[in-house]
């Protein structure tokens, strides 16, 4: 291993319950705690926690930053009132996807969280885009948890009686056990559920509390990796990367009514001259038939067998007791229950195109007693 | 000894691959062990080998997959398949539980028996865990 790997604040906590400690980003990380089924179904059914403090949070202050951070996302944060979150893209000239990130307005600044394996380029980029007066500080001291599933919002309001009011995508500040909780209505799984950023020696005795008293089930980034996939949400690296445009990529509803007007962001008149003449290839829910799951990288073709497309994740799907995949196929392949054929192993398995998600998202209402 | 009871003549041994394989008589038989499948985690896929099917010792012959990965199984023998296990088939779960007894993958005919006697012993496979 060339570099000692980084440790969250959670990581002893982890370790002492069995966790299975992988690399990643930089990171040892949980990929599961009891097993991954069991964590998946914890989440659906009930509520799982996750480790994720080795994403990037940074903060941005000052006057002026939404419209300095619009110079170099797609969506619209000029928009985004007080107290509210919302999913946007970092996009290069080309047009590509540097990153996903979810950015909140907190009034008196904006807070970012960003994918961990992009975060010290994400932090660069935006850095020194700012002018003068602004600054992007990131807050390495902070550890982030995943609060995930039906059970998420009364679970958590014992904690922050606020949390029960909060609308989906909204963030609001909470005194969790005595620390103070930057907490968001969102999540990774398709469940309701938060993000809940606190500082580093708050996270033990929060997950602790919430495991040992509150029932909630230690999930590691192997449930994480599945409940994303039956939600259809797209992972950084894998589904979406710099040579994928949002167009393609299915994520053109993050570009904001009012940038649609101008495309002033990076890549804009490409990604407005893909959208104008309709994207070569797009990304699709896949479902394979029988129950051999179909990797990323799997070659997609035609039931003739042309080829036309890759897998770009793929797995089994707990939830619905099959192989399910996501990846992108050429426009004129893309429509919902088209039959195709995966090469797996070197051989034609029959699948076809369905809609996304797999599993429906039951997120709370947007207005949701706010 | 009563030459009918299979556990008393029965001789296993394991290969660097992680697989089991039980000798009854000219039959092998061959499955993952239970360190295996603890590292795989939940098993949600299990392909086997069809019956007649020729296996070179070294060849991927059987295919396991997690929830997030898949792993090649390879034969720890060359040999004829005379029987597949279904049961792991219909239900990979299985494997998890009973990896080193009902779940079975496949049975091997016409394997060499000095090969066989060269794979490890438990003694020498436990002592290959601890070293990984």
């Amino acid at each position: 291993m060339d570099q000692p790997l980084a440790t969250t604040p959670l990581d002893r906590w982890s370790r002492a319950l069995g966790a299975r400690m992988v690399p990643f980003a930089g990171y040892a990380m949980p990929v599961q705690y009891q097993g991954v089924l069991a964590e998946h179904r914890a989440c659906r059914e009930r509520a799982a926690l996750f480790d994720v403090s080795h994403m990037g949070q940074a903060r941005l202050a000052g006057p002026g930053g939404a419209a300095a951070l619009e110079h170099l996302v797609c969506g619209d944060i000029a928009g985004l009132k007080p107290g509210r979150q919302r999913y946007t893209l970092l996009t290069n000239e080309a047009g590509g996807i540097l990153d996903d990130l979810m950015v909140a307005n907190l009034g008196e600044a904006l807070f970012l969280v960003v994918n961990a394996a992009n975060k010290v380029a994400d932090f660069a980029h935006i850095a020194a885009a700012l002018p003068a007066g602004l600054r992007l500080e990131p807050l390495p001291g902070r550890a982030l948890i995943a609060l995930q599933g039906p059970r998420a919002a009364e679970i958590l309001a014992r904690f922050a009686a606020g949390a029960a009011t909060m609308a989906f995508l909204g963030v609001a500040r909470l005194e969790i056990q005595g620390a103070e909780a930057i907490v968001s209505r969102s999540g990774y799984t398709g469940e309701d559920g938060f993000e809940i950023s606190l500082p580093a020696e708050a996270a033990e005795p929060f997950a602790r509390a919430l495991a040992e008293d509150h029932g909630v089930t230690p999930a590691g980034l192997g449930a994480r990796d599945s409940l994303r996939l039956e939600a259809g949400l797209c992972l950084h690296g894998a589904d979406i990367d710099a040579a994928t445009d949002p167009i393609e990529a299915a994520l053109g509803w993050t570009i904001g009514k009012r940038r649609r007007m101008a495309w002033d962001f990076p890549g804009g008149e490409a990604i407005r001259a893909t959208q104008d003449a309709g994207p070569a290839r797009l990304r699709v829910g896949i479902a394979p038939e029988g129950r051999a799951p179909a990797r990323a990288g799997t070659e997609i073709r035609t039931a003739a067998g042309e080829p036309v497309g890759t897998v770009t994740s793929g797995g089994f799907s707990p939830t619905l007791d099959r192989p399910i995949a996501m990846g992108y196929v050429r426009r004129d392949h893309a429509a919902d229950g088209t039959e195709l054929a995966l090469l797996v192993r070197g051989r034609p398995l029959s699948a076809r195109i369905v809609p996304l998600p797999f599993v429906p998202h039951r997120y709370p209402s947007r207005s949701a007693a706010s | 000894m009563s030459a009918t009871s299979e556990s008393a003549t029965a001789e296993t041994r394991y290969s660097r691959d992680h697989e089991w394989i039980r000798r009854e008589g000219g039959t092998m038989t061959v499955g993952i062990t239970d360190h295996a499948q603890s590292a795989l985690g939940d098993l949600v896929f299990v392909e086997l080998p069809e019956v007649g099917r020729e296996l070179e010792a070294g060849e991927t012959c059987a295919v396991v997959e997690s929830v997030k990965a898949a792993s090649d199984v390879y034969a720890p023998l060359s040999g004829t398949v005379s029987a597949a296990n279904d049961a792991v088939v219909q239900e990979p779960a299985l494997v998890n539980r009973a990896a080193e007894t009902e779940a079975w993958f496949f049975r091997l005919s016409g394997a060499d028996p000095e090969a066989f006697a060269e794979l490890m012993d438990r003694a020498a496979y436990d002592a290959f865990l601890a070293t990984l």
